[in-house]
């Protein structure tokens, strides 16, 4: 049952990235690209989890909790540099 | 046993993929910025957060005991992601994006 359900979720997580990356691309404004940035990053996270579970391996989840530490400081680092002008004050 | 674990991480799969595939096309399709930070910021912590219920079940299940360390990944998601989807609406507040019609601005823009 697995075997048909992981293809199923990597094609719908695969989907939800090329969508991140259409609305990074067009983005009207730069919130708008950092947003995309964030939710690209979460997706990636899910791609991962998703890749541990089909390789039945457990040095992905590393990998993830990386990913999500760089990308909420980028995230954050964007826009407090849109906000102030500035990162370090 | 094993048949009802594996279509319980096979729901959680499914679940988290459809919740992220959601937020996505809400990402891609709402028509101005407020709204569309409304789709990723729940959806795809909701996603995230059933994919790992399903990974944590699924290696739980393997025999080598209880498998924890992914929960670690999703707590941290939960306390992030209101932090970082509140400093991009301030960005975009501070920036006076355009809105349609229908969005309220707010009465005391900071």
């Amino acid at each position: 049952m697995l075997n048909v359900v992981i293809p199923i979720a990597f094609f719908m997580i695969s989907a939800a990235l090329l969508l991140n990356l259409w609305r990074l691309l067009i983005g009207p404004s730069l919130p708008d690209r950092i947003l995309a940035l964030d939710t690209m990053y979460i997706n990636a996270i899910a791609l991962l989890v998703l890749y541990g579970i089909y390789q039945q391996g457990e040095f992905y989840f590393e990998a993830a909790l990386l990913i999500a530490v760089m990308g909420f400081v980028g995230t954050v680092v964007l826009s407090k540099y849109l906000l102030r002008g500035d990162i370090i004050e | 046993m094993e048949l009802f674990v594996e279509i319980v991480v096979s729901i959680c799969l499914l679940g988290g993929a459809a919740f992220a595939l959601v937020g996505s096309i809400g990402l891609a399709r709402l028509p101005d910025f407020y709204m569309r930070l409304h789709g990723p910021a729940k959806a795809s912590t909701l996603g995230v957060g059933g994919m790992v219920i399903g990974s944590t079940i699924f290696f739980s299940t393997r025999g080598n005991g209880l498998s924890l360390h992914e929960i670690l990944v999703v707590v941290f998601l939960f306390i992030t992601a209101p932090i970082s989807a509140h400093i991009v609406a301030k960005a975009a507040l501070h920036l006076q994006l355009p809105t349609v019609a229908r969005t309220r601005r707010p009465e005391n823009k900071s």
